[in-house]
């Protein structure tokens, strides 16, 4: 008691806080420059730095309602909340199970154990090799679209999804699940109705994970569902490019509405995004 | 009887669900993956016949100059992002994590940049480096910022780092972070009566202790950095001269567009190799420091 009284009688550190304060400057200053850069209009970007940086004479949305129709926005907001949304839902159901089947039997069987090791290694297989064969394979399957992204994000996430729910799982004690099996309970209901949901904490780490993995990807919409016409936010981002021409206005207009809906989303959900990822990364 | 029903019941269970899931992971996972090994063998365009070539791939490779300048480029990116993002994050877990106010506020502010894409962060840094870099340069007689970073060979690979690291401080500041957590009071309190300040709390009293968290943090920096993608494609798209053609770039770039399928097949199986040998290794390296302490 006399201690934790002592301890919060201590001085704060001001010095370390300005520099800490000072120091968020590098995060504002790109936001910033975006936010005022996308509600000027062409005419205000003057050559000297204030015409890039200074604050718009008035803060209209006229460039807004331009980039959302250069970039076709709400279909690639659609596209990217589909691809986002049924990924996760997929992961933490598909994942979740398959970490219950092989981590309760990898003490018992060596073969659990092959198949843990086999997926989880999966990790280390860069994109980039994949990339190649997987546009043919989509291609020969016909699922060179949204679909099989989706597939391809499932197995993507598998490796880190399946060691992080078999890493949590060996925390939850067997006699739990043995005393539903006593009572005649399926495995399969033992799992839903048992161990589903102590899992929580981690279904919140995975899906914070994945979320932010599959919502912030390029590469695979990009390289397997650029002939569908349909986009993603950031894919359109990079495919319409050049129909921003010099216009930096409209560029980023289309900038910032790329990235409000997740900062929106960390706004509210900040404290479960930042666990979720230590969760992840410290596991 | 009955318990070995319900065994019964429940191998029968796991089974069924971990076969699908391990078919499915082999079908769109280790078949593509001998697939692009199978390709390597052969001079594949991405289209039309093809025949087997052998080793010839992998022996063009290291005579391929363009090939060994995106591997120098990107180890030279991996290498120097790590280091900056390792340093930076420590001061900057060291400071969030002292006695200051506002602390919560603070961390979720230095966490922001983690959560934005790469590819939308790329195209606002490259108006910065572009634009406001330049004049304020030049206002400063600074040379080496006076144009834009992005136009010169000498300058636009640590352009791209920059906002590599960036991005990445936010990721590996909170692990320090949860790192220096775990570090009992008490550590410190016995080091003190030691008179144990400063640098030297930090080297021989926390340091020691956070080494876990250093080695996830070397690991996940070294293996994001060296398949970087995003921030080229929305900063340099592999120039000036390409000079900052990351690997990913450039199987991307040669492999899909420029009919080199079998040739950069060979390419990404090396660096498939690189990346798991480098892994294997700093697991390793990081793995007997634990040991030891």
């Amino acid at each position: 008691m006399m201690k934790k009284k002592l301890r919060s009688g201590e001085k704060v550190n001001w010095p370390i806080t300005i520099l800490l304060i000072l120091g968020c400057l590098t995060v504002f200053f790109p936001l910033y420059m975006t936010i005022v850069i996308a509600f000027k209009q062409p005419s205000e970007m003057t050559n000297d730095i204030m015409g890039a940086l200074g604050l718009p004479k008035s803060w209209r949305f006229s460039n807004f309602a331009e980039a959302m129709r250069v970039t076709d926005f709400w279909n690639s907001l659609a596209n990217s909340l589909l691809l986002t949304v049924v990924t996760v839902v997929i992961a933490i159901v598909l994942h979740g199970i398959a970490s219950y089947a092989i981590g309760r039997s990898m003490a018992k069987s060596k073969a659990y154990n092959f198949i843990y090791l086999y997926i989880v290694s999966g990790m280390f297989v860069p994109f980039a090799i994949l990339m190649m064969p997987l546009i043919k394979q989509t291609a020969q399957l016909g699922i060179a679209n949204r679909f099989g992204v989706i597939v391809l994000y499932v197995v993507f996430y598998m490796p880190i999804n399946l060691m992080l729910y078999t890493g949590y799982l060996k925390n939850i004690p067997l006699a739990l699940e043995e005393a539903a099996r006593v009572d005649g309970a399926t495995t399969w209901k033992t799992y839903w109705s048992i161990i589903f949901p102590v899992m929580k904490p981690m279904h919140a780490t995975v899906a914070v994970l994945t979320a932010m993995a599959v919502w912030n990807d390029v590469m695979t919409p990009l390289v397997i569902m650029s002939g569908t016409g349909k986009n993603t936010l950031p894919l359109a981002q990079l495919n319409f490019q050049t129909q921003f021409g010099t216009n930096y206005n409209l560029a980023f207009a289309s900038y910032l509405l790329a990235l409000l809906p997740i900062l929106l989303f960390y706004l509210f959900c900040q404290k479960h995004i930042i666990n979720g990822v230590v969760n992840g990364a410290v596991k | 009887m009955k318990n070995g029903k319900m065994k019964n019941d429940r191998q029968r269970t796991f089974m069924l669900i971990t076969i699908p899931v391990v078919v499915l992971f082999f079908f769109f996972n280790t078949f593509p993956l001998l697939r692009g090994v199978y390709y390597s063998f052969t001079n594949f365009k991405g289209y039309g016949s093809y025949e087997i070539v052998g080793l010839r791939n992998y022996i063009d490779l290291f005579s391929d100059g363009r090939v060994g300048n995106s591997y120098l480029f990107t180890v030279k990116y991996a290498v120097v992002c790590t280091v900056i993002v390792n340093v930076v994050s420590l001061l900057l877990a060291l400071g969030l994590n002292s006695r200051i106010k506002g602390k919560t506020v603070l961390r979720g502010i230095y966490f922001i940049p983690n959560i934005l894409g790469g590819l939308v962060v790329g195209y606002i840094f490259s108006f910065f480096f572009t634009y406001i870099l330049p004049y304020v340069g030049q206002a400063l007689g600074i040379e080496a910022i006076s144009s834009s970073m992005l136009s010169r060979e000498s300058t636009a690979w640590f352009a791209i780092v920059l906002v590599g690291a960036w991005q990445s401080i936010a990721m590996n500041t909170i692990i320090y972070i949860s790192g220096l957590q775990t570090v009992p009071e008490d550590v410190y309190e016995a080091g003190s009566i030691d008179g144990a300040t400063g640098w030297r709390k930090f080297k021989s009293l926390t340091f020691p202790l956070i080494i876990p968290f250093f080695s996830i943090n070397m690991v996940l920096c070294m293996k994001n950095f060296l398949m970087v993608f995003d921030q080229i494609m929305a900063l340099t798209k592999g120039g000036p001269s390409q000079s900052t053609e990351s690997i990913s770039y450039l199987i991307y770039q040669n492999g899909i567009n420029g009919g080199q399928f079998g040739f950069q097949s060979a390419n990404a199986v090396v660096f498939f190799v690189v990346i798991v040998t480098i892994s294997v290794l700093q697991l390793r390296f990081t793995g007997k420091k634990e040991e030891q302490l």
